[in-house]
């Protein structure tokens, strides 16, 4: 919706602050990753609303760069809207979201979320990166383009196909896949972008594009189940997408087949493990389990929990296409870098995540932390397909 | 350089590029808050992370006579956080380090910036026996805002919270460092000493007077179990006689009474509400049983005092949570505005209060809504009026802050006066106050502050 359908409530946010904790006050601190880093008001979600009540509706204040900033800091958590008590709160990342498309209508946004739209639409992706390239990561593995017939096709996603850490967990994710004895496919250099942080980002109409395309060469090629690797996917083609698409989490589907004796684990995994959870797949679809039940269903695995878990989990601070655009920018209080610490405290010797942006930032955070000696990074599929017999 | 330019390079070279702005968006926070306060102009806002850094910010506003203002959690409501003069707001909530919790002598250490709801975790997981006493405001209110604007918390029958004061850490106006309370002379901040109390110089002063770096606050046992007891009135001249008796059986932990005529069948009820805590079922039923007799023993006829038996859960919830959500009164109108004005008064005032409180809403085209606090053992009564408004409307809240001036008229006129009154009541007590009392207040303020650098335009005449 626009930011004018939102205009009888955008002014109700009386900035209490309730959105900046943990709802249980569990942890000692702020859950709102934005405002833990940047410590004004303005970086908060109350502060956000003000602003933009006072700049795109009341037109108190013009327009501008700095604004702009602000509100392309956001990581879109949605800590916020969990933990603010009052009836708006559904509505708060969707004001942002709205006021974000006002800052493109505008021209407006920082130059380098320009630059990240701007990429997914001339390469579909924001890497601007060859279509062609799209699939390279699958080279040397069995995994094959999806063909009519097919039960699922497997959605790789921007990160997953282009990243280098997050490869790793593609073609695991794949190879799991094969092992199970499941049909599926993947799209190889016909996958485009699936939108998520584009939509997020206030790009509606390439957005819509994006969806259109999607869907058209899903239905081209006759899919009716997506698995997915990344929870940004999985939110996009789940929430946003045509419901003529059985949409999974990778997760879900895993857990489902080990339920199911589809997936032979005896090979076990001996770690301490914690499990981050992504935003997406969390706070977004309310999927806290899978994840969890696939790591209890793995021998030699000890789960210990982090401090903040599940509804209360802190975002590694690269949603919202922050994992490209670096608007948090560096420093010891970017949000990765508090997890890594967090994980770090629970003596665990691998973090767990089922998101390729998450393990793209986690990455990075480990090595400025530097604990690479202490912890690993891994996704829950490479843990699968490593206890896989 | 202009002026302006080198300023705010100084406060870069002591914060950091990353915890000082001067751009629009960002000063426009701190411009305003959710009462009804218009806003007012700010040059610059900082987030210091020590009390070195705060000292330094001092010195150089010293040096450049440019005005500061301390900002907690900036949640009074009443403009005490909008500098009057422009100049730098100090955002203290990146001071956010507790420092020490002695069980044995129950207080906690903790740097200015640490919210309620960090200490509230922090007790919980660390130190699970102990409590402090939680104001209801919002969890990022923070714990020295509240000991200086003596604010009131879920434990007010033990005080409000500057009673539960140990000791402070505060940077003077001309800059220098100094401790008051036993942490001045002893290494352990366990209480106020046998000392020269010169707390006292700092709070209630709206940051007139320095800034406090670090205080210790009392903590206290944490009983296992709460709950509330509630009765109902329906007329306000039993309130005082009803008080009274609560008090005489020094079981309560916190006493509260509201009124609201939203919704329509609340209208007309004076709810008195018992907070009792204990650690077994036996002292809780010991606790209900003593309360259940005083309806008993107040008023007659027509003009009773009932005990409400069942109250239902979630209202119950409401209340017992901790903080409670008290700020669900700020969306009564779905418009972001809230100005809470409350009027610190002798118990037997609170009739005349609460009638004169109904017509100042209803005249304003306003709900009456009122939510108030006993203080102590009944030595006095915070009365509180909520004001809920839609900051989207300049005639709605203009009628808010037309009540709030009249409730703050009000209060004085009855003998009382406006807590953490903003620029107006503070003129207005002023004026009422004993001369000499203006005076030395006008002294106090010149001597620790030559330059009026601090918070200026608040307490003068």
């Amino acid at each position: 919706m626009a930011l004018k359908d939102y205009q009888d409530m955008v002014h109700r946010c009386f900035r209490c602050g309730y959105c900046k904790f943990t709802s249980d006050y569990s942890y000692v601190g702020f859950n709102c990753p934005i405002y833990n880093k940047f410590r004004l008001e303005s970086y908060s979600p109350g502060g956000m609303m003000w602003l933009i009540y006072a700049s795109l509706v009341k037109e108190e204040i013009k327009p501008s760069k700095h604004l702009s900033e602000i509100l392309y800091s956001c990581t879109m958590c949605r800590n916020c809207s969990q933990e603010c008590k009052f009836q708006f709160n559904e509505d708060i990342v969707n004001v942002l979201k709205a006021a974000r498309e006002e800052m493109v209508d505008k021209q407006l946004m920082p130059p380098m979320v320009g630059q990240f739209l701007k990429n997914v639409y001339d390469y579909g992706n924001p890497y601007r990166e060859l279509k062609e390239n799209r699939d390279n990561w699958a080279e040397n593995t069995e995994i094959k383009h999806y063909e009519k017939g097919d039960e699922f096709l497997y959605y790789v996603g921007c990160v997953g196909s282009y990243d280098t850490a997050s490869q790793k967990a593609a073609r695991a994710l794949g190879s799991v896949l094969k092992k199970s004895g499941l049909s599926f496919g993947i799209l190889g250099s016909r996958e485009i972008c699936d939108g998520n942080e584009v939509d997020m980002l206030g790009e509606t109409g390439l957005f819509e594009f994006l969806k259109e395309e999607n869907t058209r060469i899903f239905k081209e090629i006759g899919v009716k189940k997506i698995v997915t690797l990344s929870p940004h996917s999985y939110n996009a083609l789940k929430n946003s997408y045509s419901n003529e698409f059985e949409v999974f989490h990778y997760t879900q589907l895993l857990r489902d087949l080990i339920k199911s004796n589809k997936l032979d684990l005896s090979g076990g995994f001996e770690a301490k493990v914690t499990y981050h959870d992504p935003c997406f797949l969390g706070r977004y679809n309310n999927e806290y389990d899978a994840p969890r039940e696939i790591l209890a269903a793995i021998p030699g695995v000890e789960l210990i929990e982090m401090e903040r878990t599940k509804e209360n989990s802190f975002c590694c601070g690269g949603g919202c296409g922050n994992f490209y655009t670096d608007i948090l920018g560096g420093g010891e209080d970017t949000p990765s870098r508090f997890r890594i610490r967090e994980a770090h405290d629970t003596g665990a010797n691998i973090i767990a995540v089922a998101c390729p942006v998450c393990v793209m930032m986690l990455e990075d955070a480990l090595k400025a932390e530097g604990l690479e000696n202490e912890l690993a990074i891994k996704d829950i599929s490479e843990i699968v397909n490593e206890a896989l017999l | 350089m202009g002026r302006e330019k080198s300023i705010y390079n100084a406060l870069v070279d002591i914060v950091g590029e990353d915890f000082v702005s001067n751009e629009p968006e960002d000063l426009y926070l701190y411009s305003r808050d959710g009462g009804t306060t218009k806003p007012r102009g700010v040059d610059y806002v900082v987030v210091p992370k020590t009390v070195e850094e705060v000292q330094q910010i001092v010195i150089l506003a010293n040096r450049e006579k440019v005005p500061i203002t301390p900002m907690g959690g900036g949640l009074t409501l009443n403009g005490l956080v909008i500098p009057v003069h422009g100049g730098i707001v100090i955002d203290m909530k990146r001071m956010d380090r507790i420092i020490e919790v002695n069980e044995s002598s129950r207080y906690v250490v903790l740097e200015a910036g640490v919210s309620q709801g960090a200490l509230l975790s922090y007790l919980r997981k660390n130190h699970p026996d102990l409590q402090h006493s939680m104001p209801e405001a919002p969890s990022i209110a923070t714990v020295v805002g509240n000991i200086l604007i003596r604010g009131h918390g879920s434990l007010s029958q033990c005080g409000d919270n500057s009673n539960m004061l140990n000791g402070m850490e505060i940077v003077l106006p001309t800059g220098e460092i100094c401790q008051v309370g036993s942490c001045s002379a002893s290494p352990h901040w366990f209480g106020k000493g046998p000392l020269p109390d010169l707390a006292g110089l700092f709070i209630g002063w709206f940051g007139t007077t320095g800034i406090v770096t670090k205080a210790s606050l009392r903590l206290y046992p944490r009983p296992e179990k709460r709950d509330m007891v509630l009765f109902v009135t329906q007329n306000p001249d039993l309130i005082p006689e009803l008080v009274y008796k609560l008090t005489q059986t020094r079981i309560a932990d916190n006493i509260g009474m509201m009124e609201q005529e939203k919704p329509e069948y609340m209208k007309g009820y004076q709810f008195t509400g018992v907070i009792i805590s204990g650690d077994s079922e036996e002292e809780m039923d010991y606790k209900r049983k003593v309360l259940d007799k005083i309806p008993q023993t107040c008023g007659d006829g027509e003009n009773k005092v009932t005990l409400l038996g069942e109250i239902p859960p979630s209202s119950k919830e409401r209340f017992l949570e901790e903080p409670p959500f008290a700020a669900v009164a700020a969306d009564f109108r779905k418009g972001g505005g809230f100005q809470y004005c409350a009027i610190m008064m002798p118990i037997e005032k609170v009739p005349e209060a609460w009638r004169r409180g109904i017509e100042i809403a209803h005249n304003n085209g306003m709900l009456f809504q009122c939510a108030n606090q006993v203080m102590s053992a009944g030595h006095e009564v915070m009365f509180g009026y909520n004001y809920s408004f839609n900051r989207a409307d300049e005639e709605d809240a203009e009628r808010a802050r037309k009540a709030m001036q009249e409730t703050n008229k009000l209060g004085l006129e009855l003998g009382g006066i406006p807590w953490k009154a903003d620029l107006q009541a503070q003129k207005e007590i002023v004026e009422k106050m004993d001369p000499n009392t203006r005076e030395l207040m006008k002294k106090v303020k010149k001597l620790l502050d030559p330059n009026g650098i601090m918070n200026p335009g608040n307490w003068e005449d």
